[in-house]
């Protein structure tokens, strides 16, 4: 399958930053070197004008190696494009760079993945959870974490 | 003494350079629970004065795990956790679940059935955007537009009600289909529906749109600007308040909405008001898709022909051993609807924008042939969580008052921002 147009851009300055790229069922994907995600990140915003980051989230790939899979999607709300792009993560200490410079909603978003993944952003300035309390213990959508599993609702000190 | 002598002796003598009076900053906490509050979301504003200064979003108070309950049941069961999402407009929640395994499948309904999600999407669109503009204008003092526009919906959910038994936790489609085909006379009640929706709209417009309390309340409050919007991930009615005419069922067509004639309204200057504009236009632009899609109504099936994902009818589950054996693989724990190792990103129009269903398929050490009854990952796009990440941006430098008409235009859904 030929390269995608920012494939080739983004190589042309980063050659080492696209690992793999595939189409799926219409949707284009790059899985890009996680240590330069900020960098295709801004390649893609300001050469390409994907300027909405529409989601981003994770993916636990228990018992595969490596673990975690960052997913972003991406679209140029004026020409409606739209790109998918991943990293991957190893399972011991899961970081990846933050794109609140980029996009103000990965803010939250990464906030989310935080709380349910466990997967830290650095330069995130405010990395507490999103939807859980921050007594809870764990990292619910981790795949090794038991559905059934209870944790005591701690309140608040009085 | 005089009256002069008086005030002397009681008021203490203020220091020179003392102001008169001190402007302190006064931390305000607004919600969880609180009436103008649609769903519990905390807002923690910092006041000087009556002037919002800084503010902070606290949500998760009706967190329930949908991610993960959708991974732990089969593709099918996951259809009635979608319902709980925006449960104002639950209709279109399923349906984008659905066509999202679809897309995995890689299978497409016949037209009638498309025709049919079409119908249920508008409807349950226009009840969505009566219940977020009549609560907006209860919330500035507008009952009786609340009575109106509360009585439009519940004629649509009377609709839907009688398409699939539920108001709200509808479950109205399933993977590769629909669950029934439409009742008798429904589509004449379509017809009544809408010509009493547009009477409300018209009632309702007289009410609101020249009215100086409301306008004055909504205009120049909570703007945001077209570029901040976009950066911020807006979609849906809100965005196209902003003035970008982005419209999923435009933009990405699904279903026949490339068949129908609709346009997408558009504000100018992203306030309130040009919000609450775009939301009543848009019912109107719904009840156009409405009539043509009962002009149009196709015959024939309503699911498509795959036997390995969509259950026999009823007449053949009892009536015959291929029809039983057929409903039991689709129905039996570890057989199921068998899809194929891949990931998909679908999106839909829902009624507060784009909602993405990012589903993944991969099997797992159990699976013999590749393919997986459940899903491993279905991540939920919720339009709202957009709007209300951005909320300090709409609501800093406005009065606190501004804070119930932003908050109202938001329409912020707890079912899909918390999930």
């Amino acid at each position: 399958m030929s390269k995608f147009p920012e494939h080739i851009a983004i190589e042309k300055s980063h050659p080492t930053a696209v690992l793999d790229w595939h189409e799926q069922f219409g949707d284009r994907t790059l899985i890009i070197e996680a240590k330069q995600i900020v960098d295709v990140m801004t390649i893609l915003r300001d050469a390409f004008g994907y300027n909405m980051l529409v989601d981003l989230t994770a993916v636990d790939y228990l018992p595969r190696r490596p673990r975690f899979e960052m997913v972003y999607h991406l679209m140029n709300v004026d020409s409606h494009t739209r790109l998918r792009v991943k990293v991957q993560l190893e399972e011991s200490h899961p970081r990846i760079a933050t794109l609140i410079p980029l996009y103000p909603i990965a803010d939250w978003l990464e906030r989310e993945v935080w709380d349910l993944f466990g997967i830290k952003f650095e330069g995130h300035t405010n990395m507490k959870r999103l939807m859980l309390y921050e007594e809870f213990e764990g990292h619910p959508l981790r795949k090794d974490y038991p559905k059934t599993k209870r944790q005591p609702l701690i309140g608040p000190q009085n | 003494m005089s009256e002069v002598d008086i005030l002397s002796a009681v008021t203490p003598a203020l220091p020179p350079d003392e102001p008169e009076f001190q402007q302190k900053e006064m931390l305000l906490n607004v919600g969880p629970a609180h009436p103008a509050m649609h769903g519990i979301i905390r807002i923690l504003a910092k006041l000087e004065g009556e002037l919002v200064v800084e503010s902070d979003v606290e949500i998760g108070y009706l967190h329930r795990a949908f991610e993960k309950s959708c991974e732990e049941s089969t593709w099918n069961q996951a259809i009635i956790y979608t319902d709980r999402l925006n449960y104002v407009s639950a209709a279109i929640n399923n349906i984008g679940y659905c066509m999202a395994v679809e897309k995995l499948l890689g299978i497409e309904l016949p037209p009638r059935g498309q025709y049919i999600r079409v119908l249920m999407s508008e409807i349950s669109r226009i009840g969505d955007h009566l219940t977020c503009v009549g609560a907006s204008a209860m919330e500035l003092g507008g009952f009786t537009v609340f009575l109106y526009m509360i009585k439009g919906r519940e004629y649509c959910w009377e609709l839907i009600e009688e398409y699939c038994g539920a108001r709200v936790t509808t479950a109205a489609a399933r993977v590769g289909g629909m669950p029934y085909d439409l009742p008798e006379g429904f589509l004449d009640k379509c017809l009544w529906v809408i010509k009493e929706v547009r009477e409300i709209l018209r009632e309702c417009d007289i009410l609101l749109t020249n009215n100086r309390i409301f306008v004055e309340r909504m205009e120049n409050v909570g703007v945001m600007s077209a570029e901040r919007a976009i950066a911020w991930g807006w979609t849906g009615p809100c965005l196209r308040g902003s003035g970008v005419a982005y419209d999923v069922r435009k933009d990405f067509p699904y279903l026949v909405y490339d068949q129908l004639d609709w346009e997408v309204p558009v504000g100018r200057r992203g306030d309130n008001l040009d919000r609450y504009l775009v939301r009543m236009e848009e019912m109107e632009q719904s009840c156009r898709i409405i009539e043509q899609c009962v002009a149009k109504m196709p015959g024939g099936p309503i699911n498509c022909s795959d036997k390995t994902v969509v259950l026999p009818d009823k007449k053949d589950t009892y009536g015959n051993i291929e029809g039983l054996m057929n409903h039991f693989k689709l129905i039996m724990y570890g057989h199921g609807i068998r899809v194929p190792a891949g990931e998909c990103y679908f999106p839909v129009e829902a009624a507060n924008g784009e909602l993405g269903f990012y589903i993944v398929s991969h099997p797992d050490e159990h699976s013999k042939d590749g393919c997986n009854d459940r899903a491993w990952r279905v991540r939920c796009r919720p339009p709202c969580l957009n709007m209300v990440a951005s909320l300090p941006e709409t609501i800093n430098n406005y009065m606190i008052a501004d804070i119930v008409p932003t908050f109202g235009s938001v329409n912020m859904i707890g079912g899909e921002l918390d999930r």
